[in-house]
């Protein structure tokens, strides 16, 4: 179960018109694990994710999930599977609390009227459970809380709704040092929890911190998917530029997103 | 935010169980929470000063324009004038309480004015020109108002016409069409005077006493129930409610303005009360007493029935959450699947639709439908309303309560003024003051949203 992944694309294509963005993309998530999406930019990664999420469709390709094929109408289609994206812009409504922000689109009902008390208590436990403390109360207005407190809420929303699947865009992107910390002790307790977690991130030292494996995407192309231990900040660096490694290039079976 | 905020901000929290959570928890524990009275006061100014003033300016207004016209003239004072300006206002304000939707989602709806006209001149024309019952009359003018707001949602939300302009269309194109129904078809031509009792009624008669204070009994215990019921709730829930001292305080309030407004027009506020002597027919004199005027006007059960309505729709059902989340972020809001089309058709469905109803209390206070009648500033005055109330012209922020606070600010100044400045510049002058009252307003919503930026709050 563990090595089989719970996402899995094979083979995909994705063009713009005469554009081509993804060539040949093999990509795969397994639970209890953080695999991180990098490539510089116009590599594809926002491309990737959008196929991934529903947003675009695929040309061609096959896309896993739990092993059985699927195909992808709609964001609702994926949210539906399990699969939860934390855009870098947020999607947070600032003049609701957080507890409606949680909720939003999904709320309990009971009857007519909202069953405000008990999505409280879910959203207090699901934060409780996250070791998220750094929120004064659930009642806040997002509009109230900081950079790292938004991120923190817009993560616990997916774990909320039992996902299986996380895709975070850029977490850290507009944080200070502290609460980049804060937000990848998350990313990380979100493995541990049993989540499969695809975390995009131009930050090296962030990405070698907390991802299990790294998938680097170079022009379209996914150029390689190597554990955290194969490779240091250099090589790294070197797959995102180049595209290659020089004189430890990785095998060929790793290249098809299989690693040895 | 608080330095204790910034604080507990600062501290990073890397592993479950570390010290630094003792600390942070230890922090957080320390922070104010709204346990007692002093405590939610204290919390309460912190918002306002966040710039999350609500209905706060317009409160503090009205105290103040009412003291200001009181002790200028008498006239204003007396309870004729009070019962006057509750039947005068509720036009405006019914009208209000559907911009109130459409301006949560920072839209404008600029013909909602005209609107009004139209569905009561559609009601007036059946009832005076085709002797159509009056309910029928009034469905039709509602069910008119509807398809207006029907045709303006599409217009925006599907052709993708800025609201602003698709109403400023209406807003001259139902003029003309208002014009057409009052001087064409059956019956009387340009003012068309309403006969049927019931419209009437809405705007000239009262309750009887009785049915005042049942009234009254019902919005308090109905009041006492809900948020007793709901603190109960939360207490089972084992989740932190208001303080009881915060609740009696706001149950005490209400159960005395209720019994207070319903005491004072309760009383007789006719202007003439004295006696004349005439002849009872057989050589003998009696006294004929002028009618009375006493009594809560019907007009305010259909303020309260649409107020409770409209109040519970927009905070306790999940249509409701939606208009605040597609007013507050409609990427978001698309993103959590809300269908934002379908919301976004629905408010102008409903502000159109209470255009309707406040074109037929306006017509109902004058007795006669003219198109005069809905021209000029009564969108103005009911956007001004909403706004002043507490609405936020930028959307997302706003309460139906905004519609009868700043409804009630824009009649006192309207009667107040009327009755202060006399002659050729009185429409004059209460123009000029409307207009920078409404301009006021306005610029406390954009520097309130600054500041909220500013401090973190909103």
């Amino acid at each position: 179960m563990v090595d089989e992944p719970i996402l899995e694309l094979r083979g995909l294509n994705k063009s713009f018109g005469p554009v081509e963005v993804l060539k040949n993309v093999q990509f795969s998530a397994r639970l209890g694990e953080v695999i991180a999406l990098v490539g510089d930019n116009g590599a594809g990664k926002s491309t990737l994710v959008k196929c991934i999420s529903g947003t675009y469709p695929i040309d061609s390709g096959e896309y896993l999930f739990e092993g059985h094929p699927v195909t992808m109408h709609s964001p609702r289609d994926a949210s539906a599977l399990g699969i939860e994206i934390v855009y870098q812009d947020l999607a947070l409504c600032d003049n609701l609390d957080i507890v409606q922000n949680m909720f939003l689109g999904r709320e309990r009902v009971r009857g007519l009227t909202l069953d405000e008390s008990s999505m409280e208590q879910s959203a207090q436990d699901t934060l409780k459970s996250l070791s998220v403390r750094t929120v004064r109360s659930v009642r806040q207005r997002v509009a109230s809380l900081s950079g790292g407190q938004r991120q923190t809420v817009a993560i616990a929303k997916a774990v909320l709704w039992n996902s299986k699947v996380v895709i975070l865009d850029e977490p850290t992107a507009a944080l200070g040092v502290a609460q980049t910390a804060q937000v990848l002790s998350l990313v990380r307790r979100l493995a541990d929890r049993g989540l499969a977690v695809v975390l995009i991130s131009h930050n090296m030292n962030e990405v070698l911190e907390v991802a299990d494996r790294i998938a680097v995407l170079y022009l379209g192309e996914m150029a390689a998917q190597v554990s955290r231990q194969d490779v240091n900040q250099q090589q790294l660096i070197e797959l995102i530029t180049t595209g290659r490694l020089d004189g430890a290039r990785p095998s060929p079976t790793e290249a098809n997103g299989v690693p040895a | 935010m608080t330095s204790l905020d910034k604080q507990a901000e600062a501290t990073p929290e890397l592993e479950s169980g570390s010290e630094a959570q003792e600390r942070l928890a230890a922090l957080a524990s320390t922070v104010p929470s709204a346990s007692n009275l002093g405590s939610y006061l204290s919390l309460y100014v912190q918002r306002v000063r966040g710039g999350e003033m609500g209905s706060l300016p317009a409160v503090g207004g009205l105290i103040v324009l009412v003291i200001l016209f009181s002790s200028v003239q008498d006239t204003f004072r007396g309870l004729y004038n009070f019962g006057n300006m509750l039947t005068e206002g509720s036009g405006p304000i019914l009208l209000a309480m559907g911009l109130v939707f459409v301006l949560l989602l920072g839209e404008i709806d600029l013909s909602a004015g005209f609107a009004a006209g139209v569905c009561a001149a559609v009601m007036v024309r059946l009832m005076v020109g085709y002797n159509v019952a009056w309910p029928l009359s009034i469905g039709a003018a509602i069910v008119t108002g509807v398809i207006i707001g029907f045709v303006i949602g599409l217009l925006r939300a599907k052709v993708r016409i800025p609201s602003f302009v698709v109403t400023l269309a209406f807003f001259l194109a139902f003029q003309g069409v208002a014009l057409y129904i009052v001087n064409n078809g059956p019956g009387q031509h340009g003012d068309v005077r309403i006969t049927d009792k019931v419209v009437l009624a809405f705007e000239n008669s009262q309750m009887p006493l009785w049915a005042g204070w049942v009234l009254a009994a019902v919005i308090v215990i109905g009041y006492l129930l809900i948020k007793v019921s709901a603190q109960l709730a939360r207490r089972r829930q084992g989740l932190a409610g208001e303080p009881t001292s915060v609740l009696a305080v706001k149950i005490g309030g209400v159960a005395v303005g209720t019994v207070g407004v319903v005491y004072f027009l309760s009383q007789n506020r006719a202007l003439h009360k004295t006696p004349t002597i005439a002849s009872n027919g057989n050589g003998g004199f009696v006294k004929v007493f002028p009618p009375k005027v006493e009594g809560v006007p019907w007009v305010v059960l259909v303020l309260i029935g649409f107020f409770v309505v409209w109040t519970f729709l927009l905070s306790r059902t999940r249509y409701g959450r939606h208009v605040y989340a597609v007013g507050g972020n409609e990427e978001a809001a698309r993103r959590a699947g809300i269908p934002v089309d379908r919301v976004r058709i629905s408010v102008f469905v409903l502000c159109s639709g209470m255009a309707a109803v406040g074109g037929i209390m306006i017509g109902s206070n004058v007795a006669a439908v003219s198109v005069a009648n809905y021209a000029g500033n009564t969108l103005l005055l009911a956007v001004g309303a909403a706004v002043i109330g507490g609405t936020s012209l930028f959307g997302g922020k706003g309460r139906v309560i905004d519609a009868l606070i700043g409804g009630a600010v824009v009649e006192v100044i309207q009667n107040g003024m009327s009755n202060l400045v006399q002659g050729n510049n009185g429409s004059a002058v209460q123009y000029i003051v409307t207009g920078i009252v409404l301009l006021l307003a306005a610029a406390v919503d954009a520097l309130s949203r600054r500041r909220a930026g500013a401090t973190g709050l909103a």
